[in-house]
């Protein structure tokens, strides 16, 4: 190794050795490298980025403030809050004088969805297509979401600091000081206005109805002392008459009406005795159109015919109105067990009216005046005296309790008599017209968000509470009250809690607010005259003797009705009612129970006047017209009614709004401007200076259903008369036979033959039962589902174009007097028809059409019976549709959620706040894709899942469908047909096979049972019972 | 060589040679566009553009843009397809049946005919998937493809999914057949190219045919065993299209009298459409001597046959329908003579049995101009027939309460201008690139004796 010389550099410059070299040999980068340079001073490229990225990340951080929720995630769970699993809370329904009771279902706090409450005696469960769609409002975007001062959106403090102030000036100078409100039906809410009368003694409450009954209170105080409606039922009745009141769709308490009414419409192998209804009315209601017997009349002759009816009973005396004399015979024998009511507004023809029930001595029967009824408290006169003092001066600071007399109360001028009061506050909900024209408005929560009670009828209570945190700052209308009387925290949940602990006597609040109904023996409410007479009759439980000048009203009758020309008579919708919810996109899109039209308000003429005046119409094309009342004229569509009285035209109330919100705003046309008074009372009935003047421009009114009759097919409805039933209970079916080989007598029921195996259902088996005599067309169902199982809503545009949603629909039906094989004619309705309503939803076919033709097997047919429709594998061919026999399935032409076309239409699906209506069990469908009744699936597997935890089977009534509970009538009736102890198995006397083959129909034995359209085998799982109607036999039509 | 007895009438006039058979056609193809095909594809491309704006909103904003509705499901979509897919049958026919039946006198017409078809049947397809609500699934839903969903399956019982594979099998076996026959002539085109890109691009359509003995051989035994294979299409495809209507319980729809009558309906229609399609051609094409006289009054006995063919089962559904004693069904037939839409019944009856009833005439049969007037007439007609078939039936089906009208909108005519505007297109396309008339085989009919034709 030593030998070893050798050298080895690094290269050229270490052999060399040259100065530059040897000066950084000792460096680990001979060149220069710029790392360090600026150590220990200035600051570098780098330093720059550090400092800038820091910079910006320190300003972005403190930028964000960490945002405050309220919401908590339930991995902290509250109580009684279970994802997933609802909660009912029982409440109450009330909007002005309207009554449901009611239990509240929500979902992780939001309440979804209103259900009838059973155990209340008034309503029983059922509930009607408004209370349905009053959960939607709740999420109104319109509402006010804070209060206002003088037209701004203010605070809470400065609002009551301003109200307190100015209310205090005008009692210190003694000015007057009203509180109008509409009928309140709540005790204690009557209480808070007293405390404030105490307050302030010039304040006084006068009370308006929308709709009034002033008549019937101002009657029943003649009659019997007493100033309130009498609690009538229907169910006892045999024979009922009715003078235009549409008991069953909008007068008073439809609901309660409709539930005592069905029971004496229901017939059976066991009950084949039904109530024979006498309707005399102007314009076609829900109510005539379920009469036996319809007297078309005008609203001219309307007090004529009850005198004519009084005369006749009391009498004998002949009446040349049809159907009167008729109508008397049968009172006279069902004495005691008869009833009749009219919805005349006039103190003397109820008066008459009173005469008559107590002709036949049905007070203490049908007709309770011990229990006195708290509906309508509006009093006319009071109202009218309001409106002329503040008119002249005499009122200088107004409170419009939860009412909007600039809307609704037009008959006299109101806006006139505002605007000379100096102090006048809301509490709408929204700014509506009398929000606008007020200073103040202090918000009321939705009634879904507060504390409250109500006592329709004397001794019946019931009670509100909150199912979901105000979603504004909104505040109580009780809580404003006692502000501004004084209280410096008012707690209306307190007060209420001691009202009932005190007042009503209620020991177990808890138990009280767990059934949301409560019976008492009545406090004194709005009944200010309670007579010795009222005490006599509670205690004896008989009738009031019946005090009144029957000679003077028939003389008064006699004097005010002289019809002159044409004659005008005001109605309200089912659905929109007095307008109050008129911004409710469902209850705007539920077709009319008779007319069947959506979106509008509309003047309805009979045939007969629009043939002689020109009018043209095609498939809900037709002309406009221009109506003028007393020199105040509107322009308005004109719909053809069958069974409108000749000479009288109708328009609807509740439309026309101009600050209702957007849904709302414009729709139709305001017919309150038309309401007159007669005989002290408002009036709706026009009886002279209307004319009509048919224009020529047209009109096409939203209509989900343009034909009319059902054409004489037997197999869509089968009806039959009374008599005809009790000989043969098969009357009235229509039951096809096909020659066949396979059976002896060579003929076998059109539909046994089938290609088709059938379908074993070996654990349930779905079925529905629906009742036609029951159903009284009323569409609580229709709104039902609608709510239950995310429809959407469409708007005017789309139902022209016959794109309606609906699940559940309830076809309408009139007769026709052409003969059978006259198919012209039959398309034409008879001018006074006998009417037949047919809810139409998916007939869940155990040989479904739609489900052979599908290619890409979307619906399907369950192992429990259902036809079920897999949205997310349809592809939309609308195959299924065009071969379902009952065009029952939906097809969603466009995306209804989340799109700018239908903001103001479909609002459930298209903001925010809408969107918690939404039942988060059933899917929001897409575009593209057919949609139709499931069966309320989502309910049916709930109800098997709660009972597989409990280790049972379900149990007939756990399972039901959102129509089935909505429906005031029972008429819905749904159910597992393979469960024998269930009441659709028996109600339809179901036969078991043991058919190895053919098993897909149940062997029903209810000889009122059919199926629709039952000869193509379709085989459904929908059940209908014919209708039977009480008519004599010679009175039949084809 | 083709032998034909010298009584024949010529089926080629004008003592045309087999060179002037290449020179007539290729003149087309080799030769600058006219004005008149300039003209023709300026009008197809602004239908197409305004058919595609429609497309495109229709898909954009969903069906709601069509005028259907809850009781009509399907108005002029499956109209049009229905329409189209009848007007496809034409071509194979000629080739195909009239092959197999040694009809010499297709072979000027078949080339075009086929063309037709194949464009015809892309126009038709274009409906069962723009009629979709979700197209985007539903033109791979609707085939049977092994998934992952479990597997999901399609739903062999339904009528639409055997529309899928008819209507794709009638398209494989007609592009196919057409196609087959084409190479030839693409060759002839090759040969004859003077420049590069004619040259490679009939090259390769060609498929390096040689023309070689053998080569012809197989290309005739390719041919016949496609003619056998398209014949029974040509009944089958038709004969599924009215199961679409034929299966379901629709009054109107639900008759066991579809099949043959759709059938000669397709028929009456594609040979219709042939003709006017034709007798444009043959006039700016100047291709008088091929497309004769002769050949129009054929095709017009065809449509007397098949009109009356389609004119007796009109009157036997409405027989049935009383006969059947069944009230829905009569009243169909009532309400499609006497209700809302008796104007287009009427249309479609004066339209498809009244007018080709002229034809008996001579004169009116061999006249070029009554001829393609009533060839128009015949396609209206038949268009009538589909619309009143589906929407006379729907709109006033079982429940009167859900009787209803349908009003077309924009976009309904706005997709059928579309398929116009696609077929025209394609069309004239094919008319400028393609040989029109199949060259090889109108040689073989070319009179080879030295008697020389004047006619």
């Amino acid at each position: 190794m030593s030998d070893n010389k050798k050298t080895y550099w690094k290269g050229i410059e270490q052999l060399s050795n040259d100065p530059a070299f040897v000066k950084n040999a000792d460096k680990e980068f001979p060149e220069f490298l710029p790392i360090n340079q600026n150590e220990g001073g200035g600051s570098s490229r780098r330093d720059f980025l550090k400092m800038m990225g820091f910079g910006i990340a320190a300003v972005s951080l403190a930028a964000c403030e960490a945002p405050i929720r309220k919401a908590i995630p339930y991995v902290n769970k509250p109580v009684d809050v279970d994802p997933g699993v609802p909660n009912y809370y029982a409440s109450t329904y009330t909007s002005g004088g309207d009554y449901c009771s009611i239990l509240v279902k929500t979902r992780e706090g939001r309440p979804i969805k209103i259900e009838g409450n059973k155990l209340s005696e008034i309503t029983q469960g059922g509930t009607s297509a408004q209370v349905q769609a009053s959960v939607l409002t709740l999420y109104d975007n319109e509402r006010l979401v804070a209060p206002v001062v003088e037209g701004k959106e203010g605070k809470w403090e400065d609002l009551d600091k301003a109200v307190i102030s100015k209310l205090g000036s005008i009692a210190a100078q003694g000015g007057q000081i009203r509180i109008v409100s509409n009928t309140i039906l709540s005790p204690t809410t009557k209480k808070v206005i007293e405390d404030f009368k105490a307050k302030y003694p010039t304040a006084q409450h006068v009370t308006y109805d929308a709709v009034s009954a002033h008549g019937i209170l101002a009657a029943n105080e003649e009659s019997f002392g007493q100033r309130a409606i009498p609690s009538y039922d229907f169910s006892k009745a045999d024979v009922i008459v009715s003078f235009g009141a549409d008991f069953l769709g909008t007068w008073i308490s439809p609901v309660e009406f409709s539930k005592q009414y069905s029971k004496t419409r229901k017939i059976g192998p066991n009950k084949k005795t039904m109530s024979r209804h006498y309707q005399f009315e102007s314009n076609l209601t829900t109510t005539g159109a379920n009469a036996d017997y319809r007297t078309p009349i005008k609203p001219s002759d309307e007090g004529k015919a009850v005198v004519a009816l009084y005369e006749a009973i009391t009498g004998g005396k002949k009446s040349q109105i049809k159907y009167i004399d008729k109508a008397a015979t049968e009172l006279k024998k069902a004495k005691g067990k008869s009833l009749v009511v009219s919805g005349s507004n006039d103190p003397a023809v109820q008066l008459v009216v009173n005469a008559i029930n107590n002709a036949l001595s049905n007070y203490g029967s049908t007709i309770d005046m011990s229990t006195p009824a708290y509906y309508r408290q509006g009093n006319d006169v009071e109202m009218k005296k309001f409106v002329a003092d503040a008119k002249a001066g005499r009122i200088a600071g107004v409170i419009f309790y939860n009412c909007n007399p600039v809307y609704n109360y037009k008959g006299e001028d109101i806006a006139g008599a505002l605007s000379k009061i100096s102090l006048k506050i809301s509490t709408a909900d929204r700014p509506d017209e009398t929000a606008v024209a007020s200073d103040y408005v202090a918000p009321n929560h939705h009634f879904l968000e507060s504390w409250g009670d109500a006592e329709p009828k004397k001794g019946q209570y019931s009670l509100i509470q909150p199912t979901i945190t105000p979603i504004f700052k909104t505040r109580q209308a009780e809580e404003s009250l006692l502000k501004w009387t004084g209280v410096d925290t008012p707690d209306y949940y307190s007060y209420l809690k001691n009202t009932w602990n005190r007042d009503m006597g209620v020991s177990n609040w808890e138990q009280a607010l767990h059934d949301g109904v409560y019976q008492g023996s009545g406090v004194a409410n709005a009944v200010e005259a309670d007579s010795v007479a009222t005490e006599v009759a509670a205690v004896v439980g008989a009738a009031v003797p019946f005090s009144g000048n029957v000679s003077s009203a028939v003389q008064a009758i006699n004097k005010n009705y002289k019809g002159s020309g044409l004659e005008l008579a005001l109605y309200q919708k089912v659905g929109i009612g007095d307008g109050t919810q008129a911004n409710n996109p469902w209850l705007q899109e539920m077709p009319d129970p008779v007319t069947k039209s959506t979106w509008d308000n509309y003047l309805t003429v009979s045939k007969k006047w629009a043939d002689e005046n020109g009018v043209e119409y095609f498939e809900g094309h037709c002309n406009k017209a221009k109506l003028t009342v007393k020199g105040v004229s509107v322009e308005l569509p004109i719909l053809i009614q069958p069974g409108q009285a000749e000479g009288t035209v109708g328009l609807a109330l509740g439309y026309g709004r101009l600050n209702a919100g957007k849904v709302a705003d414009g729709r139709g046309v305001d017919a309150y401007p038309f309401v007159t008074t007669l005989n002290g009372a408002v009036s709706y009935n026009v009886l002279s200076d209307v004319t009509v003047e048919v224009l020529s421009e047209k009109y096409q009114i939203a209509k989900t259903q343009t034909h009319q009759t059902y054409m004489g097919r037997d197999n869509v409805i089968q009806e039959s008369i009374l008599s005809e039933y009790k000989v043969n209970p098969l009357a009235g079916r229509h039951e096809p036979k096909i020659s066949t080989w396979m059976s002896e007598d060579g003929k076998v029921d059109a539909g046994a033959l089938s290609l088709w195996k059938g379908h074993k259902y070996n654990n349930h088996h779905w079925g529905m039962a629906i009742d036609l005599n029951s159903c009284t067309g009323c569409s609580a169902c229709t709104i039902a589902c609608q709510s239950e199982n995310n429809v959407p809503v469409v708007g005017r545009e789309e139902v022209i174009n016959r794109r309606d949603m609906h699940w559940l629909r309830i076809d309408r039906y009139y007769s026709s007097d052409a003969p059978a094989d006259d198919h012209k004619g039959l398309e034409q309705a008879a001018a006074n028809p006998e009417v037949t309503f047919q809810p139409m939803l998916c007939q869940h076919c155990n040989n479904a059409p739609c489900e052979t033709v599908c290619p890409v097997a979307a619906t399907t047919h369950s192992t429990e019976g259902l036809n079920q429709m897999t949205y997310n594998r349809c592809i939309g061919t609308r195959y299924c549709a065009n071969n379902c026999p009952y065009k029952v399935r939906r097809f969603n032409w466009f995306k209804y959620h989340d799109n700018g076309d239908f903001e103001n239409i479909n609002t459930a699906m298209n903001n925010d706040l809408g969107k918690m209506v939404l039942n988060p069990d059933v899917t929001v469908r897409s575009r593209g894709v057919m949609e139709k009744c499931s069966f309320c699936v989502q309910r049916i597997q709930y109800a098997k899942l709660e009972a597989k935890k409990e280790g049972r089977r379900p149990v007939d009534g756990e399972v039901t469908t959102a129509c089935a509970s909505s429906c005031p009538t029972d008429a819905i009736m749904f159910g597992d047909m393979n469960d024998k102890e269930s009441k659709i198995y028996k109600m339809l006397n179901i036969k078991d096979t043991e058919a190895a083959d053919y098993i897909t129909e149940k062997e029903i034995h209810e000889p009122r049972a059919y199926h629709v359209l039952a000869e193509i085998g379709t085989k459904p799982n929908i059940t209908y019972l014919t209708k039977i109607r009480n008519k004599d036999n010679e009175e039949t039509k084809a | 060589m083709q032998v034909t007895s010298s009584v024949r009438e010529p089926l080629v006039t004008g003592g045309k040679t087999v060179h002037d058979v290449t020179e007539d056609i290729c003149r087309q193809v080799e030769g600058k566009p006219t004005k008149s095909w300039m003209m023709g594809m300026a009008i197809s491309l602004a239908t197409l553009g305004i058919g595609t704006y429609a497309v495109f909103m229709l898909l954009w904003d969903g069906i709601g843009v069509w005028g259907l509705n809850k009781t009509v499901g399907w108005a002029w979509d499956i109209t049009n397809f229905v329409w189209w897919v009848g007007i496809g049958h034409a071509g194979t026919l000629i080739s195909a049946i009239l092959l197999l039946f040694r009809q010499k006198w297709r072979m000027s017409i078949n080339r075009a005919a086929e063309a037709m078809t194949i464009f015809a049947v892309i126009c038709a397809a274009c409906f069962p998937g723009l009629h979709m609500g979700r197209l985007w699934v539903g033109f791979y839903w609707a085939l049977p493809l092994p998934n992952t969903w479990g597997s999901l399956w399609v739903n062999f019982n339904s009528p639409l999914l055997w529309d899928v594979f008819a209507i794709s099998t009638y398209f494989t076996v007609s592009l196919v057949f057409w196609y087959i026959g084409l190479i030839p002539d693409f060759a002839s085109i090759r040969d004859r190219a003077t420049n590069k890109i004619s040259k490679a691009a009939y090259g390769v359509l060609s498929f390096g045919w040689d023309g070689a003995a053998k080569t012809w051989m197989r290309y005739e035994s390719v041919a016949l065993i496609l003619a056998g294979l398209a014949t029974p299409l040509v009944l089958s495809v038709h004969t599924i299209v009215s199961f679409d209507f034929a299966t379901s319980v629709i009054p109107g729809w639900h008759t066991t009298i579809f099949p043959p009558y759709f059938v000669a309906g397709a028929i009456f229609s594609g040979f219709a459409m042939v003709l006017t399609l034709m007798l444009v051609t043959r006039k700016v094409f100047k291709l008088e001597d091929y497309i004769t006289i002769n050949h129009i009054e054929l095709m017009n006995i065809v449509i007397i046959i098949t009109g009356s063919i389609v004119g007796i089962a009109y009157i036997t559904e409405f027989f049935i329908a009383w006969y059947s004693g069944v009230d829905a069904e009569q009243y169909a037939f009532i309400n499609r003579a006497t209700g809302p839409y008796w104007w287009a019944y009427w249309t479609m009856m004066t339209c498809n049995v009244i007018s080709p009833q002229l034809f008996w005439f001579k004169n009116i049969r061999t006249n070029i101009a009554a001829t393609f007037i009533l060839s128009i007439i015949v396609n209206i007609g038949m268009w009538f027939e589909r619309f009143v078939i589906i929407v006379t039936s729907l709109h006033r089906d079982y429940l009167p309460s859900s009787w209803a009208m349908f009003y077309p909108t924009f976009y309904d005519v706005g997709v059928y201008l579309f398929t116009f505007g696609l077929f025209f297109t394609a069309f004239l396309l094919f008319a400028k690139f393609f040989p029109v008339i199949n060259m090889a085989e109108v040689k073989s009919i070319i009179k080879s004796s030295s008697l020389k034709s004047n006619k």
